[in-house]
Formats: C-alpha cells, structure tokens, sequence
C-alpha cells in the first residue's frame, strides 16, 4: 500500500539560509508519526508544504498517492479535503463559536441541512471530550486546553483520513497533555486516522507515536521507534533521548 | 489513488420484513440522502457491504437503533472497526436539546432594553474614565518630573503634526466651497461684500474646529483604541501593571495630552487655510481683494468668533482621547473585539464631539458671544 504521504528531495531555502536539503520522509498508513527536531529545523515548515501552505523550492511531495504541487485547484481542493490539520494555538476562528468553528469545513465541502450538521458538529465536540455547554462559546472564552480541543474537533470534521497536529500539547497541564495524547490515540484507533505530530513533548513521543521522525543536519536523520533512535551514536539524538528529560519519559531515573 | 476507489459508491436502506439492511458508502458526503425514517419500522439493522464507514455514517446507525432516546434495536454486520465507531457514538450523543422558543416582539423589546441600558452604562464608564484622568493629571501637575515627555512628543508628532496637511488641505477646500456657496447667494442682494463676514464666522466659530476634530477622530481615536487594545491582547498591559506601572499614566495620559496640545494648533492652522481659502475664492469670484478681505475682517468680525471655536478645541480633544483610550483598554481577547471597539471609537467620538458642538452653541447663545 501507498505510504499515505510521501517527501522526495525536498528543497527549502529562505535568502540563504538553506532550512531543508534533499529531504526523504514517509508516513505510513494508520501510524501516529512524532516529527521532532531544534528549534529552526523546519518542522513547521515541512507541516505547511505538506499541506499546501508553503511551497518548496524543489522536490516530490505526494499524499494519499497524489501530488501536492502541480495540481489542478480542483483536484487539490478534493485532496484537502482529507486531511485536517491542527495549528498551535487552535488558530479557532475567533468570530465564531465552537460550534460554527466546527462546522465550518463542513459547511464549505458540502452541502448538508442546517440541523444534521449541527448534530455532527456536536458528536465531533463531544468526541474531543468538550462539554456540550461548550458548544456555544467563543474562543475567547475558553481556556488553552479547550482550545486545542476544539481545534482537533474541527480538525476531524470531514473524518479525514490524516490528520496534522502542530505541538498539541504544548502549554497544557501535564493531565491536560496526558488526555490530549489519550485522546489522539483512541481517535487514531477509531477512525483509522494517519496523524503527523510536531511535538517536543518527550511524554507524547513515549505515550502514542508509533515511529520518530528527527530532523537534523537539514533532512531527516533517522525515523523509527524510540528504541531503535536512542541505540543511534548521533550525538544531537543520544542528547534529545539521552538527557535528563528523555530519560525521565522514558522511566528512567 | 485510483478513480475507482475515489467513486461514491451510492448508499442504500433496504427494508425487507423486520431488518433494514444498510449498503454502500454511509460518510458525511452521502448521508444527507439516506432517509432517516427508513428504520421507524424495522426489529433489527444489518450493516451489509458497508464500503466507506465514518462518524457521520455511525451517527446515522445510532439515531436508526434508537426509540424515544433508548437504544432498543440491535446492530450487526458491522466489522470491528465499525462496530468501536458505532459504540464511541453512541456514549456521546446525546438526543439534541430543545431549541429556546423565539419570540420575535419580546426579543426585541429585551434587545432594545439591553441597548440602553448598556449605552447609559458606557456614558457612566466613560465619566469614571474621564475622573481617573482628571486624578491623574492633578497627580502630574504636582510631581512635573513624571511626566513622559518622550511619548508626549511621539504622539503629538502621530498625532499632530502628521495631521496638519490633511486638516490643511481639507479646510482650505471648504473655504473656498462656503465662499462659492455664499457669493451665488448674497450677489443677488448686491451683498457681496457680506461673504467675508459668512466665511469668518463659519470657518473661525463652527466648521474648522469641527471638520479638524472629526478628522483627528477618525486618524487618531481609532488608532489610540488598536494601539492599546492589540497592546491588552498580547498581555502587555498587564506586563505593565505588574512592572507597577499604570497603564492610565503610562498608554493614556501621553495620548490626551498630546491631543489637547495639538488639536488647538491644528485648529488655527485649518482656520488660516480656510480664510485663505475663502479669500481666493472671493477674489476670483466676486473681486475682492485679499486687502479688502482683510480690512472687513479686522473691522466686522469680533475676536470673539476666534476664540469661540478655539476654546471648543480642548474639550473636543479630550473627547476624542478619552473615547479612543477607554475603547483599547476595554478590548479583550479575541481580534473581533479589536475590530468592533476601533470603529465604535471613531463613530462615538465624532457623534460625542458634535453633540458637545451642539451644547456649545447654546452656551455661547446664552451668554451672546
């Protein structure tokens, strides 16, 4: 089977500063893939070209079996349409409400009755385990953490078959955190979702990623299970693995 | 992926005896047209060759299986994957709640209410706002030394200065319209001489004082309220509060300052523009020189005239700065707040500053200057 997204010689320069070269990456089908790196090694931007935000100064990026680049705006807004993505702060429209957040994606792929879109935009709410009196607020009424789940909420409206997720747990309680990843796992499970996670949370990596992307030295370095990373001589890696805090994730003391 | 599997494959309910059998593809795309009534009937609900399965398609399933909020019909043929769908569903949704019953005439009478009251609320905030500064101000008359002059010259330069062509031109301009305006009117009565006693009195009372607060109110209100309000979003008032600093001190008593200081300068300057302006429309139009405009103006035109509208000048400032300042402290958390408050300041201060206009002219009726 396909790999559900698929990075070939990707090229990324900005002025001078060349952030990615020659990068390969595959996700496969169904895993939770964990991407991590420094600060400044293109994580976020690798999320923005995958998904069509940002375009690459050269390379093969495919999802789902289909190119990103090059394609026809028709065929490419039918490709969008099976992903969602999950931006760092929510990035919830703040003129809406949860609901209408929610909604949203829908409400522009199709063409549904007012009241059935309502009632799938209330399971997807309660899905990510927000309360039903969420429902009607405004972003700026909820906390960071209701946020985030809101925005996975509206992330998974369209049920797509992968989903992006900048740093979900980033600025949470560890509990908050701890649920978050719970939450992305299950969902995985239940819906069959790809999920690609940028993350710096050590207890996310351990809980729920199935493999480790570590971007270094302007590609991708190594990707496999966190076992496989830390048996690495890599000094960066054995370092992000190796230190005080990877050790504490991994059980060790 | 292939045109194939791309292909909707068209759902169908199948009622035959007891069991209504589900095919095809049951996803968001397609589950508008499957009849949600097809199962009123039916004992049990096979799920036979469901291709594509989502969230929506398991919602359907469960509102199909149940009767009056209970789930009383059994669900099979579903894979295991479906089937763990299906349960997630069914422990979340709820049956949906009654939407509040609509009542037109008393929601809108309730609107109406509401909006008084939070516009007499707003005037009384606004007073409070206008008392914390008359502190704080009293504050600085006795301690000179705190007063920031840095930002008290930035914001009389943003303010101010950078004002002064606009409000230049845009008077100017009037002037030569209220002398167009008054030659055609008063050559018919052999009046002409009588234009520049029009164009004084209402460049030098009403229209360039005026015309240069709404201006300043449009520029400067709205720039004061995004200013301070993007400043309140990002935290940085509090940063401020917690440094010990008052934001009242620090973001607002600067700005009205430099608008009080300002605005009775751009005042003459727009009344200059505008008396040069009405003058050369009367030379052009009516012949009178700029020598005759002068000697009527020095002899028919009390100074009361110009001291009338430089005296409104202040008052109009401060209207303009406190509205602007009070609508950026006011700002919450999301960019909409923003948006709504920057052009609720420039509405209600240009609506203020003429409403005080109007109070004025009463005022200086009453005591006939």
């Amino acid at each position: 089977m396909d790999p559900a997204i698929r990075v070939r010689g990707l090229v990324t320069r900005f002025g001078d500063h060349v952030v990615h070269e020659d990068l390969d990456l595959d996700v496969r089908r169904g895993e939770i893939l964990g991407v991590v790196g420094g600060s400044g090694t293109g994580k976020s931007v690798l999320l923005r070209q995958i998904t069509g935000l940002l375009e690459p100064d050269a390379g093969r990026i495919e999802v789902l079996g289909e190119t990103v680049r090059d394609t026809s705006p028709e065929a490419f807004r039918r490709l969008r349409r099976r992903w969602g993505v999950m931006f760092q702060g929510g990035a919830l429209f703040s003129a809406l409400t949860v609901r209408e957040n929610v909604e949203a994606p829908m409400r522009e792929q199709l063409d549904l009755p007012d009241d059935l879109r309502a009632r799938l935009a209330a399971v997807k709410v309660r899905m990510v385990g927000l309360p039903a009196d969420a429902m009607e607020k405004r972003p700026s009424e909820l906390s960071g953490g209701m946020r985030k789940r809101a925005g996975f909420a509206r992330a998974i409206a369209l049920d797509p078959e992968i989903v992006f997720l900048d740093e979900p747990t980033a600025g949470l309680d560890p509990i908050g955190a701890a649920a978050l990843d719970a939450l992305v796992a299950q969902l995985r499970d239940v819906l069959g979702l790809t999920v690609f996670l940028v993350t710096h949370d050590l207890d996310t990596l351990h809980a729920i990623c199935d493999r480790v992307a570590v971007l270094a030295e302007r590609r991708v370095l190594a990707v496999g299970s966190i076992d496989e990373l830390r048996a690495l001589p890599h000094p960066w890696i054995a370092e992000y693995f190796g230190g005080p805090r990877g050790r504490a994730a991994a059980g060790e003391r | 992926m292939s045109e194939t599997s791309n292909a909707i494959d068209v759902p169908s309910a199948q009622v035959a005896g007891d069991t209504l059998t589900l095919s095809g593809d049951l996803t968001i795309d397609v589950i508008a047209s499957v009849p949600t009534d097809a199962a009123r009937d039916v004992a049990r609900i096979v799920l036979d060759g469901v291709t594509r399965f989502d969230t929506a398609g398991a919602w359907l399933v469960v509102q199909m299986s149940r009767r009056e909020g209970e789930d009383a019909i059994e669900v099979s043929g579903a894979t295991p994957a479906q089937a763990k769908l299906i349960e997630t569903v069914r422990d979340i949704d709820a049956p949906p709640q009654a939407a509040p019953e609509r009542r037109l005439l008393r929601d809108g009478i309730v609107a109406f209410g509401h909006a008084i009251w939070d516009a007499v609320r707003d005037l009384l905030e606004l007073t409070a706002f206008f008392g914390r500064i008359l502190v704080e101000l009293g504050r600085l008359l006795r301690h000179p030394g705190r007063a920031r002059l840095t930002p008290l010259v930035y914001h009389m330069q943003a303010a101010g200065l950078n004002a002064a062509p606009i409000v230049t031109l845009m008077s100017l301009l009037i002037g030569v319209v209220v002398a167009f305006q008054g030659s055609a009117q008063l050559e018919r009565f052999g009046a002409e001489i009588f234009v520049v006693d029009l164009i004084a009195i209402s460049i030098l009372r009403e229209l360039g004082i005026l015309l240069t607060a709404i201006i300043v109110a449009g520029r400067s209100a709205s720039a004061f309220t995004a200013a301070i309000g993007s400043m309140k979003m990002r935290e940085e008032v509090d940063a401020l509060r917690i440094l010990g600093l008052d934001p009242v001190t620090v973001l607002v008593l600067p700005r009205i300052l430099a608008l009080v200081l300002t605005l009775p300068i751009l005042a003459i300057l727009a009344d200059v523009a505008g008396l040069a302006g009405g003058a050369a429309m009367a030379w052009i139009d009516l012949g009178i020189t700029p020598r005759a405009f002068v000697v009527r103006i020095a002899d028919g035109t009390s100074p009361w005239h110009l001291a009338v509208g430089l005296i409104k000048a202040p008052v109009f400032a401060l209207i303009i700065g406190l509205v602007g300042c009070r609508n950026g402290l006011e700002v919450g958390g999301d960019a909409d707040s923003l948006g709504r408050l920057t052009s609720s300041s420039v509405v209600t201060s240009i609506f203020l500053v003429i409403a005080a206009d109007a109070v004025f002219s009463i005022f200086f009726a009453l005591l006939g200057v």
